[in-house]
């Protein structure tokens, strides 16, 4: 800091004075050099300060800059912290039984691909490849491994011991890559429920898992959220019952010569399918193809959904039910029953020319299995009332069952729904549907009156009651029927001590692929019972293709001696499985 | 007074410094070894996975049911049916013996009283 200059130095004042000149100008004139110096050092210290704060703001602006350059250049990426290890894993949502039980998991397994640029011995592994898959080409791979081509599939799934045989060959130009699969280890156990999977979009390190057919295909979406990997998708078939269902209704359908075979367990009062089998099966761990002309001898062909029949004498229950609910009778009104009933030029008659007239009781003509008496009754309903009180049962409609093959199965009905076609449906013929159909009607109708909807999946929490189809005392009344059929009617065999089974049969002609009227000899037979009939749990389907029971000296192809027999050895072999105490009254009376 | 604060302040400001140097060490560290258990998590869950799908093959029906056929002998396992319901009033029980009348000394009688009681 330079010396204080004093505003007045006596040497100038004096000297200016003795000059007669102003010495206030003198003061002036330091006072304003002196305030110049004061501006000068401050602007100065004002520049350096707002230097200082200049690169302050273009630090801030290359440090925000550079910044926004790496994020724009760099790969994006989930931060550390969040990524897990499990997001390979459990792509698919496991599939379980009613008890937890697997029916379809994951299992890891390798694709095997090609580079064949960095092969060493193209023909040795070649060679060798061919050796430890039978089904490859070694001509065609020698083509493939020595052509331009740098990357090919070999195989889409390998197993370990072939992943080890293939490390043996010890080519750095055969690769793996990690797959997933599906895998069902029940085997052929709910084949058609679970349906299969194949692969979608592939990549090296990963393939698409998606559902081919059956609730595989249903759920795809659920099963494949990644958010749902924890939390398998819980069916309401119960195991242990469906094994134990298709055991008899294999032995029962090999037994009688049957083409094919059918079963739904349903819980009447929540619509829940326990069991469903159909038969013949296939294994979904390797679907099979099928290059057969008729699609109801597919094995993937779900009889049980897919399968649309007349069924016959199961659907007069209905006409019974129905007459009743409208109060027009009672389970002991008579009704006339001489055959032949005519209408036009038609003429209904009795199955093998039975006359059970003049007069049978609605009880009698359930347990009679009477055309005659039911054609009387459904034409006192009438077309509109019968066509409505079908429709309240799901009978027009297809299943809202949880399964693909589901709602493309739909029923068929009367182009025209005549007087003569609300006869025939009365007795169960000219509208075809299938067992799962019957099942979800009989559930409705005899479960207390109101409808439940046909599911695959478990139910949660207190039941809901659908909307009424019968009053509780007509359902009791249809039960009382249907245990009178079994206690004393066509299903006698049906009867199985201490529980109560109530049913009732149906047989019906198959008809013509070609369509034009129906074989003499081929049948499908049906039973439809419920057990026990005084307090109804379960309701059972039987459904038999062709099957023809021969020890008698003719043989026999009604479905009293063929569906009714295979459905009173589900019932014994299933109901305790259920958790069914038999009532062991009747079954102590019965021994 | 002021140079102390100066001085106070600069040491805060490097002991900051260390603190922070370690947390940043201490966080990657920590980040390494989440990863480390997530990845054993992934395998862990891959084994049970595999173990889940072993144990429903191992016990799928057809094979159990071939099983219980084959140790018929040793097993005698026959399928439920319900003949093999009974009922509870048909069970034999073991006849209880009267435990107060043969007593003798007071120690075990008041031992056995509350046992009762209970």
């Amino acid at each position: 800091m330079s010396m204080r200059t004093p505003l007045r130095p006596l040497a100038r004042i004096l000297k200016a004075r003795s000059s007669g000149e102003n010495p206030d100008t003198i003061e002036r004139e330091n006072l304003r050099l002196r305030h110049e110096e004061m501006r000068d050092t401050t602007r100065l210290r004002a520049e350096g300060r707002l230097l200082v704060l200049g690169l302050c703001f273009v630090s801030a602006f290359v440090v925000v800059g550079l910044r926004m350059g790496q994020v724009a250049a760099s790969n994006p990426e989930e931060p550390q912290a969040v990524t897990t290890g499990t997001s390979i894993l459990a792509q698919r949502a496991d599939i379980v039984d009613r008890n937890g039980r697997i029916l379809a998991t994951n299992r890891t397994t390798h694709s095997l691909y090609a580079q064949p640029q960095e092969m060493i011995d193209p023909l040795y592994a070649a060679k060798e490849l061919a050796k430890i898959f039978p089904d490859l080409n070694e001509e065609k791979l020698i083509k493939d491994f020595t052509g331009t081509r740098k990357f090919l599939w070999i195989k889409r799934q390998i197993a370990p011991e072939q992943q080890q045989a293939v490390h043996d060959i010890g080519d750095p130009g055969l690769l793996f890559g990690p797959r997933e699969s599906r895998l069902y280890p029940n085997g052929k156990l709910a084949s058609h429920i679970l349906g299969g999977t194949k692969f979608g979009r592939e990549g090296v390190m990963s393939a698409e898992i998606v559902g081919q057919s059956g609730i595989e295909r249903y759920s795809d979406e659920y099963l494949r959220d990644p958010a749902n990997g924890h939390k398998p998708l819980q069916l309401s078939l119960d195991l242990s019952v469906q094994s134990t269902m298709r055991e008899v209704l294999f032995g029962g359908m090999h037994l009688l010569n049957a083409k094919g075979a059918a079963a739904v367990l349903m819980d009447v009062h929540t619509g829940e399918i326990v069991s469903m089998v159909s038969l013949p099966d296939f294994d979904p761990n390797g679907r099979p193809t099928f290059a057969g002309q008729n699609a109801a001898d597919n094995p993937r062909f779900n009889r049980a959904v897919q399968g649309v029949y007349e069924l016959g004498s199961t659907f007069k229950i209905f006409a019974a039910a129905q007459a009743m609910e409208l109060g027009i009778m009672t389970p002991d009104t008579l009704i006339p029953a001489t055959p032949p009933f005519k209408w036009g030029k038609h003429s209904i008659r009795e199955f093998e020319g039975h006359n059970y007239g003049p007069m049978l009781s609605l009880t009698g003509m359930i347990v009679k299995s009477s055309n005659v008496a039911t054609a009387h009754v459904a034409q006192q309903i009438g077309v509109t009332r019968q066509k409505a009180f079908l429709d309240s049962l799901g009978f027009l409609d297809a299943t809202p069952v949880e399964l693909t093959e589901a709602s493309g199965a739909k029923p068929l009905l009367p182009p025209n729904w005549s007087e003569l076609s609300t006869i025939t449906i009365g007795f169960g013929h000219g509208l075809s549907a299938s067992p799962l159909h019957l099942a979800t009607a009989y559930s409705s109708l005899l479960n207390g009156g109101t409808r439940v909807t046909p599911t695959l999946i478990k139910h949660q929490g207190p039941i809901r009651l659908g909307p009424r189809v019968v009053r509780p005392e007509v359902s009791a009344a249809s039960r009382a029927m249907l245990r009178a059929v079994v206690a004393e009617g066509t299903a006698s065999f049906g009867d199985v001590r201490g529980y109560q089974v109530g049913g009732k049969t149906g047989t019906a002609d198959k008809p013509r692929e070609n369509g034009k009227g129906y074989y003499d000899d081929k049948v499908i037979t049906t039973f439809a019972s419920v057990f026990p009939a005084d307090e109804p749990k379960y309701v059972l389907i039987v459904t038999m293709d062709e099957a023809v029971e021969t020890s008698g000296p003719k043989p026999r192809r009604t479905a009293g001696w063929t569906a009714v027999p295979v459905a009173a050895e589900v019932i014994r072999r299933v109901a305790p499985i259920l958790g069914i105490r038999p009532d062991v009254e009747t079954l102590a009376l019965g021994q | 007074m002021r140079s102390v604060y100066i001085v106070l302040s600069a040491l805060f400001v490097m002991g900051l410094a260390v603190w922070a140097y370690k947390e940043n060490y201490a966080t990657q560290e920590v980040l390494r070894e989440v990863s480390q258990i997530q990845r054993d998590i992934g395998h862990q869950q891959e084994e049970l996975a595999v173990l889940r799908a072993e144990w429903a093959y191992l016990n799928r029906p057809s094979r159990l049911r071939d099983l219980a056929e084959l140790n018929f002998d040793r097993l005698g396992l026959l399928p439920l049916l319900p003949e093999q319901f009974g009922d509870v009033t048909s069970v034999a029980f073991p006849v209880e013996e009267d435990i107060l009348m043969e007593l003798d000394n007071p120690v075990s009688v008041v031992g056995s009283l509350e046992a009762i009681v209970q």
